[in-house]
């Protein structure tokens, strides 16, 4: 790779990474912000925090948040890695191609159209909308996220394992909780952690979605935001950019890490 | 292990009628979609055998270990196992046990814990599983590597895990897929010994796959020679050397030369070959092939003379003049162009530190064989 930096790359990264970052930056600024208002900087306070903590109807939110996100990505996690597992294993059913475009279809979807939809599905079945529906949606969407995680990753895997262990007395149900899983376990942990992000940012389909008693931190940081910004809102912002960053992060690490182990443990095995 | 030569010598339970064989092939055809991989193939395995399936990639012979392990069902015919037919019995309460070709090792479990994975689906007590798998670890020479992981493992060490791991239940057969293709040139010979060793002390049937023709006869006390899904033959490795029943089994064991003509004479045990330059020749034991018919006459190099002079009194002699030759130390190898412009392999034997009148480039030479020195082949 060319290591020299021309002047017009450094530019262009500088631009980009501003665009990107820079609205992110004022507002964690802004969150330590003494004044009441927020565009105006009147010196360095954690004050806002602890309002926030105090702000019940806030707390509440992040409190749904939180349990929706839990379980909704626990329950994606296990649906999409069945659906993983049979898209990779059952390579000849019928339909297949079908079955794996509509598993997949909702990562590009418009989160709209789903949240609509999902709408529409409730309203039709009588459901009232709440804290379960929420839950519902948040899982029919991140469900695929997490079998393309999980697909991934069984692309990979030494099938003669699964053989092996069955050759040797386990039964299909013990292979799998014995050997295939902890195998993938890793795929399948940054599998839920991304799943458990997106539950905790979306506020499409938790606004289609959701009813009374059942309102999400991003719902409620919304509308408190088309009454006037409050710095509490900047503080709380801070708190789940946080949180989100460090999941995504641990996720990518935890993964990388043992793709390169496994990578490494696969090539010697290979090469005895 | 005096006694190892001589028990492999005196068993040949294929020679007794009385003799019921342990595993039995019975018209299997295994078809997935279009291709056919076993094509009605019928085989018999005996208890304590060493069998061996040799053949090509794509030829079925992992088919078959597949399907006696049970990862695969036959599409038609039947599989027996001691008398009991194996369809439908899932791989895990199969009597057999295999050795996996990548190993296939756990890689999240300890040496141990991969030894000792069979016997905890067993339900085996657990001090008789750590005192089994301790066994297991002396008799692979891993004591001191228990507790580390496959990946901390050399190839040969992993490889002596997943057979300790596929002998620790004590299956009733042993199935091994190339058990010796990852490894060098070095290990794998030493390891053809232990293979053997340990099949005679364990007294189980193994039944390995292998591509590897000198691997083969090494090891086995039979050997099937498949293609395209069928066997070719099945025999003991000295027969598939010396009495190859077809072209494609004498070619895919060994050096052969290969002399095509038709049969010109007939008689009850001997015929005379007429080859396509008109050269003739003289054999016995011509088998089954009709006068008139096209024949080829299929002989080692090793069992061809190259001389300088034309030898008196040889049964069969052809001249010809030396085309290559290849100085090997212990022996040399002759490529000799006859005179219709066909080329044979003649190796001799260096076993006098001099040679006479030792032969070069395109110097005139003669070959000559014994009648009995190679087979007439119809096929």
């Amino acid at each position: 790779m060319n290591a020299t930096w021309s002047r017009f790359n450094i530019v262009s990264i500088v631009l980009g990474f501003a665009f990107l970052y820079l609205p992110i930056v004022l507002l964690i600024i802004f969150s330590f912000n003494e004044s009441k208002l927020v565009t105006v900087w009147a010196g360095f306070s954690t004050k806002w925090y602890g309002e926030l903590f105090r702000n019940q109807s806030l707390m509440d939110a992040a409190w749904v948040t939180a349990r929706v996100g839990v379980l909704s990505a626990t329950f994606a996690t296990i649906l999409g890695t069945m659906a993983a597992l049979a898209l990779t294993r059952y390579t000849r059913f019928r339909g297949r191609v079908l079955f794996s475009g509509m598993v997949f279809a909702p990562l590009v979807m418009p989160e709209v159209i789903t949240g609509l939809s999902l709408l529409l599905l409730f309203v039709a079945i009588g459901l009232d909308r709440g804290f379960l529906t929420v839950t519902l949606a948040h899982i029919t969407f991140s469900m695929c996220f997490v079998a393309v995680v999980v697909q991934s990753r069984l692309m990979t895997f030494d099938r003669s394992l699964e053989e092996a262990a069955m050759d040797l007395g386990a039964t299909p149900v013990k292979t799998f909780f014995q050997i295939t899983l902890p195998v993938i376990l890793p795929a399948v942990i940054s599998g839920w952690m991304l799943a458990f992000t997106l539950s905790l940012d979306d506020l499409v389909i938790a606004s289609f979605t959701s009813g009374p008693g059942a309102t999400t931190l991003p719902m409620k940081i919304y509308s408190q935001v088309r009454l006037g910004v409050t710095p509490e809102i900047n503080a709380a912002c801070t708190i789940l950019i946080g949180i989100v960053a460090t999941g995504v992060i641990i996720a990518s690490l935890v993964n990388k890490r043992r793709e390169v182990q496994r990578l490494r443990d696969e090539q010697a095995a290979n090469r005895g | 292990m005096k006694s190892l030569g001589s028990i492999r010598r005196s068993f040949s339970p294929w020679t007794d009628p009385a003799a019921k064989p342990y595993i039995v092939f019975e018209n299997v055809t295994k078809k997935f979609g279009d291709f056919t991989a076993v094509n009605n193939l019928s085989l018999a395995i005996y208890e304590r055998e060493f069998f061996a399936l040799l053949g090509a990639s794509g030829c079925g012979k992992s088919t078959l270990l597949r399907m006696l392990a049970g990862f695969d069902e036959p599409t038609s015919g039947r599989i027996l196992l001691d008398g009991q037919d194996l369809r439908g019995i899932p791989p895990y309460r199969r009597p057999v046990n295999m050795m996996f070709q990548s190993y296939a090792l756990f890689p999240h479990m300890s040496v141990e814990q991969n030894i000792a994975f069979g016997l905890k689906q067993e339900g085996m007590p657990k001090a008789d599983i750590d005192k089994r798998v301790a066994d297991m670890l002396k008799l692979v020479k891993l004591e001191q590597f228990a507790k580390r992981k496959p990946h901390q493992l050399s190839g040969g060490q992993r490889q002596r895990v997943a057979l300790a791991r596929s002998v620790a239940k004590r299956p009733k057969v042993l199935l091994l897929d190339e058990p010796l293709g990852a490894l060098d040139k070095k290990l794998r010979e030493e390891t053809q010994f232990e293979l053997m060793d340990l099949q005679q002390n364990l007294g189980l049937t193994f039944v390995v796959v292998t591509h590897d023709q000198e691997e083969a006869m090494t090891m086995a006390d039979r050997i099937a020679i498949l293609d395209k899904g069928q066997v070719m033959q099945v025999a003991t490795p000295a027969e598939v050397y010396e009495a190859p029943v077809s072209r494609f089994v004498a070619n895919f064991v060994g050096n052969v030369n290969m002399l095509e003509g038709t049969v010109a004479e007939r008689s009850e045990k001997t015929a005379t070959i007429t080859g396509a330059s008109g050269a003739q020749i003289r054999v016995e034991n011509a088998g089954d092939a009709t006068a008139g018919s096209t024949v080829a006459f299929a002989i080692r190099p090793e069992k061809i003379k190259v001389s300088s002079r034309k030898p008196d009194g040889a049964a069969n002699v052809m001249e010809g003049e030396i085309y290559d030759l290849a100085y090997l130390g212990d022996m040399t190898v002759y490529h000799v162009r006859l005179v219709d412009g066909q080329v044979v392999k003649a190796s001799a034997l260096n076993s006098s530190r001099i040679t006479e009148d030792p032969l070069s480039w395109n110097d005139k030479a003669w070959i000559s064989f014994a009648p009995d020195a190679g087979v007439v082949l119809t096929r």
